[in-house]
């Protein structure tokens, strides 16, 4: 199967959102052209909006990687948001409370730390499922739900500069920084860096192929002797390292310090991302820059075209229904492939 | 073991519970009637919108399709009950919108999982991830309702001490739902419309051999149970809050999941669930009034979630879901 073939699909339901909404955009009284041509000048005209593209992009690749990841295993973690979260609050926690520290020992670390506390987030779900069976769909999402109390906690009651009236940490030490060289963020080649990595763990390793192997057929995986309820819990925990890195990687290189709310939404965005790349690691980047150049024009849309800005989420979830559900495309495209992700099938049971 | 000892034993723990939870509410309820009737009457109105949620989830998992899609479904009715009522100025017009709307959800749920045959927990997040898009970009601010649904007293069962408080005295969706719970109970178990239901979520194609068709089924009852996920919504913006906000149910479908699970897959059971789970809601508004932990709001704040994840944790495992959930119907 050429990469080009596979490609087609999520092109085409890329294609079909973006005519729903033109027809949406049209409907509110506004000019698709102008709108669409907005989209395009905000996000990918000159180096600054390109810049802000690819920074947008960064946290959504770490997003959809930690998606698509637990889906190989047949796993759907929603609790992204909640991993991401942690991640960003501890980089930054990291970031200004450790002083006198190299740049070479001190950034890596806050990246690390950061990514160490998503991950153990993370591996609640998986703990919880593995052992008692609980469904990771509803556990990841109460997870977020205590994230978000728990930062709020924190980030006011314990790391909160004194006087400070808003709820954020202090800011960042020069030297926990990622810098960004001209209006190119490092960030950026950070999370390419993990999607290659992700690539090469599941398709050349034994780690990878037991992954996938349980998340083909778990019942079949356990007669060969891998230990499903060990994968889990790792898939679930790296899952979560991955999303935190995204968290930490906005602290560290874009907003400076931890602000609730800066990355609302991000985690599922994953999803979209990880279902449109059809859980492949490496199209995860391109579809991470499609949604992030959309999240990152929509002000210059309303502002161009008189659009209201959610018209991105309502596209998005467009993309969504029509990449989730491959049979509408199939109409425009004969594939015989079967692309369909599974994840249905375990509910309630181990 | 039929003794009365026997039974002890055997419920000991829920008996633990019960004590437990009527302890701990005189206790908050500072041991005096008012505040203890308002923890009552308040844990009842926080369940109605859970218990409704989960009978959605019953109605789907029974005939078996997995609905992650409730929180979406209710908040798109919740909207679309705003929208209406204080478009056309009558309460009555947006409960019936909610409703319709969230009958629509369960049609597109059902489009996408028993036609399409697609991923049921990728379909269900797609109607989640919609309805966050949808309402948020046709959601327009400066709307206003022509009041909240009005609290109706039943007659004299209103007088009866406590119990007349917490149960009859309540706005019109709360006493639907309570009803809702019995007649839901009466239809799944006793009548030859829950029987095909509960077969077709058991052993589609045993179902389909008997002459009863898989795919009527899980599109009658999706669509019923969107209508009920509906009538949450419409409880939540048009009788509980009488405004609506963006993404205000909050999680509440997701919880509703995990009652219906607590439940066993049971109106009777989801019932008793919600109760549970309003109880964590109220006393956190108890908690505000008793100024404990004002400081650290937000530990109270997760309480709920925390219950729903220990719940889940502690009683999945012993649940036994129907037996083809999840899985699309291949006739062949």
């Amino acid at each position: 199967m050429s990469v080009l073939r596979s490609a087609l699909i999520p092109l085409i339901a890329v294609t079909l959102a973006l005519v729903v909404g033109a027809i949406l955009i049209a409907t509110s009284g506004s000019s698709p052209v102008e709108a669409y041509s907005a989209l395009i000048e905000g996000s990918f005209f000159g180096w600054e909006s390109f810049g802000t593209t690819l920074e947008k992009a960064t946290p959504l690749i770490m997003g959809g990687l930690a998606v698509a990841f637990a889906f190989k295993a047949g796993l759907f973690n929603i609790g992204g948001q909640g991993q991401l979260l942690f991640g960003a609050l501890i980089a930054g926690a990291v970031g200004y409370g450790f002083t006198g520290l190299p740049w070479i020992i001190h950034m890596p670390l806050a990246l690390l730390l950061g990514a160490v506390a998503g991950a153990a987030w993370g591996a609640i779900p998986g703990i919880l499922k593995a052992t008692r069976g609980a469904h990771e769909v509803i556990t990841t999402i109460m997870l977020n739900f205590v994230a978000a109390n728990m930062a709020e906690w924190l980030a006011t009651k314990v790391w909160r500069k004194e006087g400070d009236i808003l709820v954020r940490t202090p800011i960042i030490e020069d030297s926990a920084e990622i810098p960004t060289w001209g209006h190119v963020p490092l960030g950026f080649f950070i999370a390419v860096a993990f999607a290659l990595a992700i690539w090469f763990l599941l398709q050349r390793t034994t780690f990878g192929f037991e992954i996938r192997s349980v998340g083909l057929n778990p019942s079949a995986a356990g007669y060969a002797g891998i230990s499903v309820k060990r994968i889990i819990v790792l898939t679930m925990t790296i899952s979560g390292f991955l999303a935190a890195i995204g968290g930490s990687i906005e602290t560290l290189g874009i907003v400076g310090r931890y602000e609730p709310g800066v990355n609302a939404g991000l985690g599922f965005d994953g999803i979209t991302i990880a279902l449109l790349a059809r859980t492949h690691p490496i199209a995860v980047i391109p579809a991470a820059i499609l949604i992030a150049a959309m999240n990152a024009s929509a002000s210059l849309m309303q502002f161009k075209a008189g659009v209201a800005p959610e018209i991105v989420d309502v596209i998005e979830a467009l993309i969504l229904l029509f990449v989730a559900t491959p049979i509408i495309v199939r109409w425009f495209v004969k594939s015989r492939q079967d692309d369909g992700v599974s994840v249905g099938a375990t509910w309630g049971s181990t | 073991m039929t003794t009365l000892a026997g039974r002890l034993v055997r419920y000991r723990w829920w008996l633990v519970v019960i004590i437990g939870i009527t302890a701990f509410t005189l206790f908050t309820g500072d041991f005096r009637l008012d505040p203890t009737t308002a923890i009552l009457a308040a844990t009842l109105r926080h369940s109605t919108p859970l218990v409704l949620g989960a009978m959605c989830g019953i109605l789907s998992e029974r005939s078996g399709v997995v609905n992650i899609g409730i929180e979406g479904q209710m908040l798109m009715s919740a909207f679309a009950g705003f929208m209406v009522a204080s478009g056309s100025q009558s309460l009555l017009m947006g409960v019936a919108a909610g409703i319709t709307v969230g009958a629509l959800m369960g049609a597109a749920l059902a489009g996408l999982s028993v036609t399409l045959k697609g991923d049921q927990i990728i379909a269900g997040t797609v109607l989640n991830i919609a309805a966050v898009g949808l309402t948020s970009f046709f959601f327009t601010q400066g709307r206003s309702l022509p009041g909240k649904t009005p609290i109706i007293r039943l007659g004299p069962l209103a007088d009866l001490p406590v119990i007349g408080k917490v149960f009859f005295i309540n706005p019109p969706i709360t006493y639907v739902s309570l009803l809702l719970v019995v007649a839901l109970w009466y239809a799944l178990f006793r009548t030859t419309w829950g029987l095909h239901t509960r077969a077709v979520g058991e052993h589609p194609s045993a179902a389909e051999t008997v002459g009863i068709s898989v795919v009527r089924m899980r599109y009658l009852n999706l669509i019923l149970g969107g209508a009920i996920a509906g009538l949450a919504g419409a409880y939540l913006s048009l009788e509980a809050v009488g405004s609506f906000e963006r993404g205000m149910t909050n999680g509440k479908g997701f919880v509703a999941l995990a009652v219906m699970i607590f439940g066993r897959w049971n109106p009777v059971g989801a019932w008793g669930a919600a109760l549970l789970f309003g109880y964590t809601n109220a006393i956190q508004t108890q908690f505000q009034f008793r100024g404990w932990f004002t400081d650290h709001p937000q530990f109270v704040g997760m309480l709920p979630f925390i219950v729903t994840i220990i719940v889940l944790a502690g009683f999945v495992g012993r649940a036994r879901p129907p037996a083809s959930l999840g899985q699309p119907y291949d006739r062949e």
